[in-house]
């Protein structure tokens, strides 16, 4: 347990609301589809998450706790004390437990979640490949933080980058806001009927889940009705109709399966943009696959993931003010890959850069630049171009990214193009040499 | 979930003829309750068990401690073995009180 620590000596005390330091305005102006209006609450990415996990209502939670996961299921089981939730909610010893309890709760056919982080995920790793391969909608919220060691409890996407191959669907969050949205759009895209896959929220480790931020929080009811009501198909506890989830596969069927799980996938994209479309309807809120901020014209291009797209489309606008034509693209849904579309969507530019907040060792670059440079590759260009695409390992272990580390990787795109050469492929920035 | 068949396809360097990966249930899942049973494990038996009628005194320990469900009972009686699941893993025998079953090398 060396790895793990809580950062909640000091318990917040409740106040009349439930809800800890919570700022709520009344929004007038800003009034819903349904008539309801939105509260506009100061929260922290964990708390937005508890938040949507309340209003989510899960039939089974079980979690362990690890920093900076932590307050979420904190947060949690105060609403499970209080009443707030019908949820069944389990403490287990471990990570490995959390995950093997929520298949099983999930074969049983309940709306299950859990939540973790970085060495947690490590440690719940074989049951995180069953759960996709069993095909169970189990929604599970990641806050970043580096996988040890050196042991450290600070942000980036290392963990979640190891779990890219483990047949989940993965969402990035870039703030509070997206945290909770994203949170409440992964349990419909989970449990889609042509989908039937877990689901990744990521939020990065403090910078989100850990910074108060304003946020517009749905009304239960509201988000109640967009995520329906979950009837699982083969239901465990249906003895009526017995079936029996992961029985062993050899040569004769395992490759079957996993073709299955390769098929599924492509189906994905358009029912997250499918389940985006129904969430703007009530939230007036748009989401994407990907987002694309001054891309239009833009000659430069940075691409993303998570909270460090704000601090870059700070840098971006500030860029324009000078009369630099730059722009950001922020991927949103990471698996699966859009790679087709985020390859379209770059193909204007002169020159790419690709911010990856974890390294491969010895793999081209980052995930995300390996990931945007396979897109590319395979996108057909007019005959002769090809966009130079650079990587920058930025931010490991919680090291700040600073708006000077953007620009410069902006100076550095234009020093590309004026020059026709790259001097470094894959850099480090914000490192000391 | 192998078969017999499919060991002699793959022998055969052919594709095996079992369901696609279009018409698989999700997951893998089967669907059909207790189809465990068309799973012929008796194959894979290099031991055979044979009963000597004069010694058993049908008190159904075999059939309590065969993992395979492969003790075949008649009228409350013990009477032989279901070769086409048994393992021959010899647990019958093993545990007859009476030493009735005897395990012998598999002939063809």
């Amino acid at each position: 347990m060396s790895q793990r620590s809580n950062r909640n000596a000091h318990r917040r005390k409740i106040n009349s609301s439930g809800r800890p330091w919570s700022v709520v305005a009344d929004l007038g102006l800003l009034k819903h589809s349904g008539g309801e209006m939105p509260k506009i609450i100061a929260q922290t990415g964990d708390d937005a998450v508890a938040e949507a996990m309340r209003q989510i209502n899960p039939d089974v939670v079980v979690a362990y706790p690890i920093t900076p996961q932590t307050e979420i299921v904190q947060y949690f089981s105060e609403f499970v004390a209080q009443g707030k939730v019908k949820t069944e909610f389990n403490c287990v010893e471990s990570e490995h437990s959390a995950m093997s309890a929520c298949i099983g709760a999930s074969a049983a056919g309940g709306r299950v979640m859990t939540a973790t982080s970085s060495q947690g995920l490590a440690y719940m790793w074989e049951v995180v490949y069953i759960a996709a391969s069993y095909r169970l909608p189990i929604v599970m919220p990641v806050v970043n933080r580096a996988l040890s060691g050196p042991i450290n409890i600070h942000c980036d996407h290392s963990d979640t980058m190891g779990a890219r191959d483990s047949g989940w669907i993965q969402i990035f969050s870039e703030n509070v806001q997206e945290s909770y949205d994203n949170t409440i759009q992964a349990v419909r895209i989970a449990e889609h009927k042509g989908v039937l896959l877990p689901v990744m929220v990521t939020l990065d480790g403090f910078i989100i889940s850990h910074a108060m931020e304003r946020f517009e929080m749905l009304d239960d009811e509201i988000v109640q009705r967009f995520i329906g009501e979950y009837k699982s198909e083969h239901s465990l506890l249906n003895t009526g109709h017995p079936v029996t989830y992961g029985p062993l596969q050899l040569f004769d069927y395992y490759m079957e399966q996993k073709r299955q799980q390769h098929e599924v996938m492509k189906f994905v994209p358009g029912v997250v943009l499918e389940v985006a479309k129904d969430f703007e309807k009530v939230s007036k809120r748009k989401y994407g696959l990907f987002e694309e901020y001054k891309m239009d014209d833009a000659d430069f291009g940075i691409v993303v993931l998570g909270s460090t797209a704000g601090t870059a489309k700070t840098v971006v606008d500030k860029l324009r003010d000078d009369g630099l034509r730059v722009g950001l693209l922020k991927v949103r849904l990471f698996r699966p890959f859009p790679a087709a579309e985020i390859a379209n969507s770059l193909s204007h530019l002169k020159a790419v850069a690709v911010l990856d907040r974890s390294d491969t060792f010895g793999g081209l670059g980052g995930p995300l630049f390996e990931e945007v440079c396979a897109s590319l590759f395979n996108y057909q260009f007019p005959e002769g171009l090809r966009i130079p695409v650079v990587n920058y390992i930025y931010g490991l272990g919680g090291r700040d990214i600073n708006l000077d580390h953007i620009k410069k990787v902006y100076a550095d795109l234009s020093e590309i193009v004026q020059t026709g050469k790259i001097k470094e492929l894959v850099q480090y920035l914000g490192v000391r040499e | 979930m192998q078969s017999n068949g499919l060991m002699k396809k793959l022998e055969e360097n052919k594709m095996p003829e079992e369901k696609g990966w279009k018409d698989m249930p999700r997951g893998g899942m089967i669907l059909e309750p207790g189809n465990a049973r068309k799973y012929e494990t008796g194959s894979w038996r290099t031991l055979k068990p044979v009963m000597d009628p004069n010694k058993c005194i049908h008190c159904m320990f075999c059939w309590i401690y065969c993992p395979e469900s492969a003790i075949i009972v008649k009228d409350k009686k013990m009477s032989g073995f279901d070769l086409e699941h048994c393992k021959g893993c010899g647990i019958c025998a093993k545990e007859c009180p009476k030493e009735a079953i005897e395990m012998l090398i598999e002939e063809k």
